[in-house]
């Protein structure tokens, strides 16, 4: 009693760290709802987004070096508590969605206000907070069954936001249920697995699941777990034939909420395949199974090149960024099923570029919604003349994505080609030469619409405020010119970060491969020990 | 004198200088769009600072042989001979350092960027043209993305710069937004960009996950890590990967380019972007490959026989066309296939060559493109059949076209003989009987496709009726031609800064003739160190 006391006062808020990421917004979501204001709650979405931010800041300076803190929740100690386990991987994972959280803030207040009636506003907010402590929850945890919980938070709030487009198109409504049902068969897929493990080794705790899973070998029940949970996993990650749900969520749900989503959720999912494949099933396991070059290999490279083709035949630009998310995920699991460090490394690092690039483009295209409120190509048509500082953003968002030297996307495309070289998968690298290719196709398109075509006199030039909607529709800035300031501030926040994390890589190279070590010595880093 | 600068003003700084300089003009630009004269006189004041910046790392680097070291490079700059700005992947850094054919080639493109800016204010004023400020602006952000190219210390950089270069460029060449602009910027972006992101980039990859380093080496760095065929499919990779070199079959940009505004066409399609292609072809056929390699295994035959191909081709191509400024693009074709040879010849003249040749060429075809604007300003004509008679009204241009045209034929007393006499050379210690009938034919095309204007437009009559807008062709452009009387009565010399401008650069033409040995000499520590 004495010690446990003691032990407690000599905690301080730094060793608190890894649940206050997840805490802040998780406590500030039924806060925003009893207060029931919307300016209230937007106030406390920034706040805790922010603290988040700052939390895992500090929390990826102490593991960026090697090694893990392990948090044991309520100080019931692991494997019978639950346990929160920071290492390098998932550290850099926390700062990406925390960051994009806190750019995609002001932006939001702007898109949602012209997007959704404001008295939906507190919910909305109430949806976003849950939402980030879900994710940032997920990735934070080193608990198997904590992963399950904090993967529904997520997924049910996100359900939620994508409805919320139905204001704007009734579309979104189907869209919301598709994913819901999609969603839902992958979490249940998930936790049957997870029951498997639990029933074979008596523990949830992931780092003790590794240990006893190594111990007992391979036997078909664990192969069947593992399936279950991979499949699961996959489909929250739209790997290519369980894509189907991400083009419809994302194009009909609301612009900022599509912007939070593609830089976030399919990341932290890809973090839990990741984690599964490499900490709880060792690397040696995985290989065993045949998994990176029988499944893995030929469905990132499926999703690379049918996907990328796919987007050219689109005619809404935000159609069109939803099926290239879905070809970058084909290069996350390139790097993933290449089993090497530069590969994984490139994973990695691609979650983060690819991250910031794709929630610039995405709110590029909020920005055009605002204006024209939509974002078919024959309605966008010459707005970068008129939108002339937003759309120089958007510019660079697409090279980005093409991966042109001295973005963020050429980073990673070149470790990806030299890791593929590396393994002596020189077709692998050759795909991914070929994707790029389809993707300077698709981003040239946009930006011939946006510069050269004319605009066009038909189309919907004027977006319509949401008064018919449903309540107030809140003040609608002129509706010609650049977007607004609140929209340009975040948009050029990643606009530069995609250059400067395409020349200074110190912070998400250094990491990644830190992260990328670790994961591939499996055991989540025990090898080095905490902190 | 160097001493005198203080620890402040070394190299290094004149370096970052030459960077710096335009990538400030280009902001000034955006800063300064309200005010044009105030603008378009800082840009020009830009313009000679970073060619005084140039010249003063070529000042500081010391005389004669003292200049670069016994490697070939030049010494005392950064800690061993590089200056590290960032590091981007692990042993892999953004960095510059200074060897004679980069300083060769930062000295013409910085040198004409001043003489193409008052061309350029000229033209686009004496024409009427839109959105100088982005004119301008992407110009100076190509020209510091020259300076790039040209100083770069390792692949790496080099293929940064490179594509810099290639996106600061695409607005200018679809600055008009005529639908032959936006179709001709197309096929520019599309075939530079495919090209070193789907060939250029696996090369370099290669070559770094092969050796390691993606340095510029004296010697080369790829012997004894690459062997047999990988050496020729490497070197094909790089070869045609460096679309900006323009070997056929990826040539079709550099004629697409041509619906640019003709300052655009004079100094980075003449100069700064194709040269930047075969100045790349150089370095890493001196650095990466080595000529030694390359010699020895006769990894770059095929190479050798696919640029002799492409100077004839590309000159028979040009006889067929009567649009000037696409005849003079695939004269540009024809000629940076001769630096590609000099290289693929792997012998040292034929890389001395190649390098003088890129001096050559640029003075020469500078001075023809020049022309060709100026012949545009005054009349608004761009066909060749259109332009009888002109030559008695606009007499300093057509005499600049005529020099320009003589040095890129290779006639004494212009540059351009040299650098020929140079490849010829290397083709004969090479053993290459054929390659050197093949450059000797090339004079007589170039000859026949660049003389006849001049003819004309001195010796023929202006036939009347068909100056005025009936030319089909050159209805797009008709302007103001169409109104002007029969004949020449109402014909003028260009404006002074059109024509000025490519006289001066026809008199370095001549100047270069002179002064080819000392290039040459310059330029002899690329293949006589490592």
């Amino acid at each position: 009693m004495a010690a446990g006391a003691a032990e407690h006062v000599s905690r301080t808020l730094a060793d608190h760290l890894p649940i206050l990421v997840v805490l802040a917004p998780f406590v500030a979501a039924p806060v925003a709802v009893v207060i029931g204001n919307r300016n209230a709650a937007r106030t406390l979405a920034v706040l805790a987004t922010v603290i988040s931010l700052v939390a895992s800041w500090l929390l990826l300076r102490q593991v960026v070096g090697g090694g893990y803190i392990s948090y044991p929740i309520g100080g019931w100690p692991p494997p019978i508590g639950i346990e929160y386990r920071i290492d390098a991987a998932n550290a850099f994972v926390l700062l990406l969605i925390s960051a994009i959280g806190t750019v995609f803030l002001p932006y939001a207040f702007r898109s949602l206000d012209h997007e959704i009636p404001w008295r939906n506003h507190t919910l909305v907010y109430c949806c976003y907070l849950l939402c980030l402590s879900g994710l940032l929850g997920i990735v934070a945890t080193g608990d198997g069954f904590n992963v399950f919980v904090f993967l529904e938070i997520s997924s049910l709030s996100t359900y939620i936001l994508v409805s919320q487009g139905c204001y704007r198109d009734k579309r979104a409504l189907t869209a919301a249920y598709d994913y819901l049902i999609m969603g839902t068969i992958g979490a249940v897929f998930f936790v049957i697995g997870l029951g498997m493990l639990y029933m074979m080794t008596g523990t949830l705790n992931m780092a003790d699941l590794a240990d006893r899973i190594a111990a007992q070998g391979p036997n078909r029940t664990l192969l069947a777990a593992f399936a279950f949970i991979v499949v699961g996993v996959s489909l929250k990650v739209a790997i290519f034939p369980l894509h189907m749900w991400l083009p419809y969520a994302y194009s009909h749900a609301p612009s900022a909420v599509t912007v939070f989503l593609s830089a976030t959720a399919t990341k932290a999912s890809i973090y839990v395949l990741l984690r599964f494949l490499f900490s709880v099933f060792q690397p040696e396991f995985v290989v065993a199974t045949l998994t990176p070059q029988a499944v893995l290999l030929p469905l990132a490279i499926a999703a690379m090149v049918v996907m990328s083709f796919v987007a050219v035949f689109q005619t809404d630009l935000k159609r069109m960024l939803a099926y290239s998310s879905l070809a970058h995920v084909g290069y996350l699991l390139l790097g993933v099923a290449l089993m090497n460090v530069d590969g994984l490394s490139a994973t990695i690092i691609h979650l983060f570029n690819h991250g910031i690039t794709k929630a610039l483009l995405f709110m590029g295209a909020g920005a055009l919604v605002l204006r024209v409120g939509s974002t078919f190509y024959d309605d966008i048509a010459g707005l970068g003349r008129s939108m002339p500082v937003m759309s120089a953003a958007m510019v660079i968002g697409g090279l980005s994505l093409v991966g042109v030297p001295g973005t963020a996307g050429f980073v990673s495309k070149w470790l990806l080609v030299q890791a593929s070289f590396e393994r002596g998968w020189t077709f692998a690298a050759v795909l991914v030469v070929a994707s790029t290719l389809l993707t300077v196709v698709n981003m040239w398109r946009v930006f011939e619409v946006l510069y050269i075509r004319s605009p066009n006199p038909g189309s919907q030039r004027q977006s319509q405020p949401l008064t018919s909607a449903g309540g107030p529709a809140g003040r609608i800035a002129d509706t010609t010119g650049d977007a607004p300031l609140m929209m340009l501030v975040p948009i050029w926040i990643l606009a530069i970060a995609c250059i400067w994390f395409g020349i200074d890589t110190g912070l998400t190279l250094g990491s990644a491969q830190v992260a990328a070590e670790s994961l591939l010595s499996g055991s989540l880093g025990m090898a080095d020990g905490a902190i | 004198m160097e001493m005198e600068l203080g620890t402040f003003l070394t190299v290094e700084t004149f370096l970052g200088l030459a960077l710096v300089i335009p990538g400030a003009a280009a902001v000034g630009n955006l800063l300064l769009r309200r005010s044009p004269d105030l603008r378009d006189g800082m840009t020009f004041i830009a313009a000679l600072l970073t060619f005084f910046s140039v010249v003063a790392v070529l000042g500081g680097l010391g005389t004669g042989s003292d200049a670069f070291g016994p490697d070939g490079l030049a010494s005392g700059i950064g800690e061993d001979g590089q200056i590290r700005l960032i590091e981007v992947f692990p042993g892999l850094a953004i960095a510059l350092h200074v060897e004679p054919l980069g300083l060769l080639f930062a000295l013409i493109a910085s040198g004409l960027w001043v003489v193409t800016h008052a061309y350029g204010v000229g033209y686009m004023r004496g024409n009427d043209e839109k959105h100088h400020t982005r004119f301008f602006a992407c110009f100076s952000v190509a020209i510091m993305s020259t300076m790039g190219v040209a100083f770069a210390a390792n692949m790496f950089t080099l293929f940064l710069f490179y594509e810099i270069l290639t996106i600061s460029t695409y607005p200018l060449v679809a600055h008009k937004g005529t639908p032959e602009a936006v179709s001709g910027s197309r096929t520019y972006l599309g075939v530079l960009l495919l090209t070193s992101i789907c060939i250029q980039m696996p090369a370099i990859i290669w070559t770094w996950t092969t050796t390691g380093t993606l340095d510029f080496q004296p010697g080369g760095i790829l012997d004894g890590h690459v062997t047999g065929w990988m050496v020729p499919l490497l070197l094909g990779l790089y070869a045609f990967g460096i679309g900006k070199a323009a070997l056929m079959p990826f040539h079709r940009w550099l004629p697409a380019a041509m619906v640019a505004p003709t300052p655009v066409s004079a100094l980075l399609h003449a100069v700064a972007v194709v040269k930047a292609g075969v100045f790349t072809m150089l370095k890493i056929g001196v650095y990466i490959f080595g000529i030694d390699l390359l010699a020895r295994t006769g990894a770059s035959e095929w190479l050798m026989w696919l640029a002799a191909w492409c100077i004839l081709a590309a000159s028979l191509v040009a006889m067929l066309q009567d649009n000037l400024k696409r005849r003079l693009a695939y004269s540009t074709v024809s000629q940076l296939s001769y630096i590609t040879l000099g290289m693929a010849l792997a012998t040292s003249m034929g890389v001395v060559g190649g390098g003088l040749h890129i001096a050559t060429h640029a003075l020469g075809k500078i001075t023809l493109f020049m022309c060709a604007g100026a012949i545009y300003v005054a009349t608004h004509k761009t066909e060749i059949s259109d332009m009888s008679g002109l030559g008695r009204a606009m007499p300093f241009t057509f005499g600049a076209f005529l020099i320009g045209a003589l040095s890129i034929v290779g006639l004494p007393p212009l540059g351009g003989s040299w650098s020929k006499w140079l490849l010829i050379v290397g083709a004969a210690d090479a053993g290459e009987r054929l390659i050197i009938a093949v450059l000797l034919v090339s004079s007589i095309l170039n000859v026949a496709y660049l003389l006849p204007l001049v003819g004309r437009g001195f010796f023929l009559k202006a036939h009347g009726p068909r100056t005025v807008p009936a030319s089909p062709a050159g209805a797009g452009v008709s302007g103001n031609g169409g109104g002007l009387a029969p004949g020449t009565s109402g014909l003028r010399e260009a404006p002074l800064l059109c024509w000025l401008p490519p006289a001066v650069t026809a008199a370095g033409c001549v100047i270069l003739f002179f002064w080819a040995g000392t290039v040459r000499d310059f330029l002899l520590p690329l293949v006589t160190a490592g």
